[in-house]
């Protein structure tokens, strides 16, 4: 197991959710924890996913995600989880 | 489980408060590149530099898309070439501006000289080939050491670097003087310190370490907006929540990046480093406090404070806190200090009262073209005196804008930002510094 974050905001519309999975699907990277708010008319999704089976780099990953976001006008980012465990958790 | 808002306030402090690593810095032993000429030497320091280093960029890059928090700077520091060079030190410092060139940093410190208690001759030697080194290298910085609170201060030292920062002033003209930010003389220089312009590889260190140093300026500044008004425990109590938070993503950092280029690692500095940007800036942090501007009365007890928190948040968060850590003060490069300095707000006085609290010194601050050789020294001196006495840090990185006057400006562009010029006293001070010699060591000094 080796858990990253995808984060996703942007202007909220019909798919977003899809697109995202499917290209994580494409990746073979496994979903395992989703939550989504509207913050402010903004849409926001916070990703938890296991990128231990993936077939590409964690670069190419990262690449893959930002074009997938570029398709649908929102920012998609993919981050180590131990950043958000390092900072909050002692 | 981490919760929704946790993973984004971590997200909104690198992509709109301008959280940073600002820098991973590899120490590098140098005293095995030693040989009969400066020239061999030379060649030994760049072969080692390139073989030891190569991998560091990469890994700074990889941690970066990794953990999607910018590293902005990848360094190197080194052994101070005093301890190795001869009767041509120029030769080694070309040597180390190519390979910090060949392994993709864009700084290498160590160009200089521990001579807090006298210089030798090879000490002497480097000291005067500095300003022509300054300004025909592109990477290197360096530093030098002009007292301690063991050992009092140098007062050759002292008057020779007066006139060594007005030399490299003059010969770096064309860049608006810049080669004086790629110098800093030190009081009670730390070993471990991953920040330019004053890091080197101490000789009580490993063969080999990695140290960082995270920044956050912007991070502290949100904070402090949420508790407007309230009374300082609740402001001191914020600090340190944001300061821990910060140093345990540069810890998280530290140890991987020691890991994955196999060298142990040293420190996490828990600086607050400002940058040029809007909203990076420690002078907005004491704004936010409630002065007008960085210079008002309360500064230096606003500037304690914060110091102070900094370091209580940050050391519960790393398992070694070194370096410098703390509060910096650059005027160049922090937009709230510049535009103090512009109102009249800040003066050099003002600033010198602040680096009795703050983590190091007099930084990045354009001074009058015609201010003499002497009067920095005397500058030097000054700072020298309250941290030896003080028993911390203190650094002098003026740059005499050589050809301008008080009011004007200097740009050096980037991370080192612009500065306007600060009015120095004109009154003189030659037959003080003339004296040279050693002031002792302060009674406290004698601790055992």
């Amino acid at each position: 197991m080796q858990k990253a974050l995808v984060s996703v905001t942007g202007q909220d519309q019909v798919g977003i959710i899809a697109k995202v999975s499917a290209s994580l699907s494409e990746q073979n990277i496994n979903i395992l924890e989703i939550s989504q708010t509207i913050l402010d008319g903004c849409f926001t999704m916070l990703m938890v996913v296991d990128i231990a089976g993936a077939r590409e780099n964690f670069d190419q990953i990262a690449a893959r995600l930002n074009d997938t976001g570029k398709q649908i006008g929102v920012l998609v980012t993919i981050q180590r989880m131990e950043l958000f465990a390092a900072m909050h958790r002692i | 489980m981490l919760e929704a808002n946790e993973i984004l306030q971590t997200i909104h402090m690198i992509q709109e408060q301008h959280f940073d690593i600002r820098t991973i810095t590899m120490g590098i032993n140098l005293l095995d590149c030693h040989r009969n000429t400066d020239a061999e030497t030379a060649e030994c320091v760049y072969e080692k530099i390139v073989c030891v280093a190569g991998k560091l960029n990469q890994t700074g890059n990889d941690l970066e898309s990794e953990l999607g928090v910018p590293i902005v700077n990848k360094r190197l520091s080194v052994t101070p070439v005093s301890m190795i060079s001869g009767s041509d030190p120029a030769k080694i410092a070309d040597a180390l501006d190519r390979a910090a060139g060949e392994v993709g940093v864009n700084l290498i410190g160590g160009y200089g000289a521990l001579m807090h208690k006298g210089g030798t001759n090879a000490e002497y030697t480097l000291l005067e080939s500095m300003p022509e080194v300054f300004a025909n290298t592109k990477r290197l910085c360096g530093s030098v050491n002009v007292g301690s609170t063991r050992s009092g201060i140098n007062m050759d030292a002292v008057r020779k670097l007066g006139s060594i920062i007005r030399r490299t002033a003059e010969l770096t003209v064309a860049e608006d003087c810049f080669g004086c930010a790629k110098l800093v003389v030190l009081a009670n220089a730390v070993e471990d310190n991953p920040f330019m312009a004053g890091a080197f590889h101490g000789p009580g260190e490993p063969e080999c370490v990695v140290n960082v140093g995270v920044s956050g300026p912007g991070v502290v500044q949100r904070a402090l907006e949420a508790v407007r008004g309230q009374p300082f425990d609740v402001v001191a109590e914020t600090i340190k929540r944001t300061a821990f938070k910060i140093t345990r993503v540069g810890e998280l950092v530290a140890q991987e990046a020691a890991k994955r280029l196999g060298v142990p690692f040293g420190i996490v500095d828990l600086s607050l480093a400002p940058t040029p940007a809007r909203g990076d800036s420690v002078a907005y942090i004491l704004k936010e406090m409630g002065l007008e501007m960085a210079g008002a009365p309360g500064t230096t007890a606003a500037l304690a404070m914060l110091n102070d928190m900094v370091k209580k948040g940050g050391v519960m968060a790393s398992s070694h806190v070194g370096g410098l850590s703390g509060a910096f003060i650059p005027v160049s490069e922090d937009i709230g200090m510049i535009e103090a300095a512009e109102a009249g707000c800040l003066t050099i006085e003002k600033l010198e009262a602040m680096t009795c609290v703050c983590s190091v010194g007099l930084d990045m601050i354009a001074i009058p073209g015609d201010t003499s050789a002497n009067a920095i020294a005397g500058i030097i001196a000054d700072e020298a005196a309250i941290g030896m006495v003080n028993n911390k840090t203190t650094a002098v990185r003026v740059i005499p804008a050589i050809g301008k006057k008080a009011g004007e400006s200097v740009n050096f562009g980037g991370l080192f930002g612009y500065a306007p010029i600060m009015k120095v006293n004109p009154f003189g001070n030659d037959a003080f510094i003339e004296r040279g010699g050693r002031i002792p060591a302060p009674l406290h000094s004698l601790r055992n």
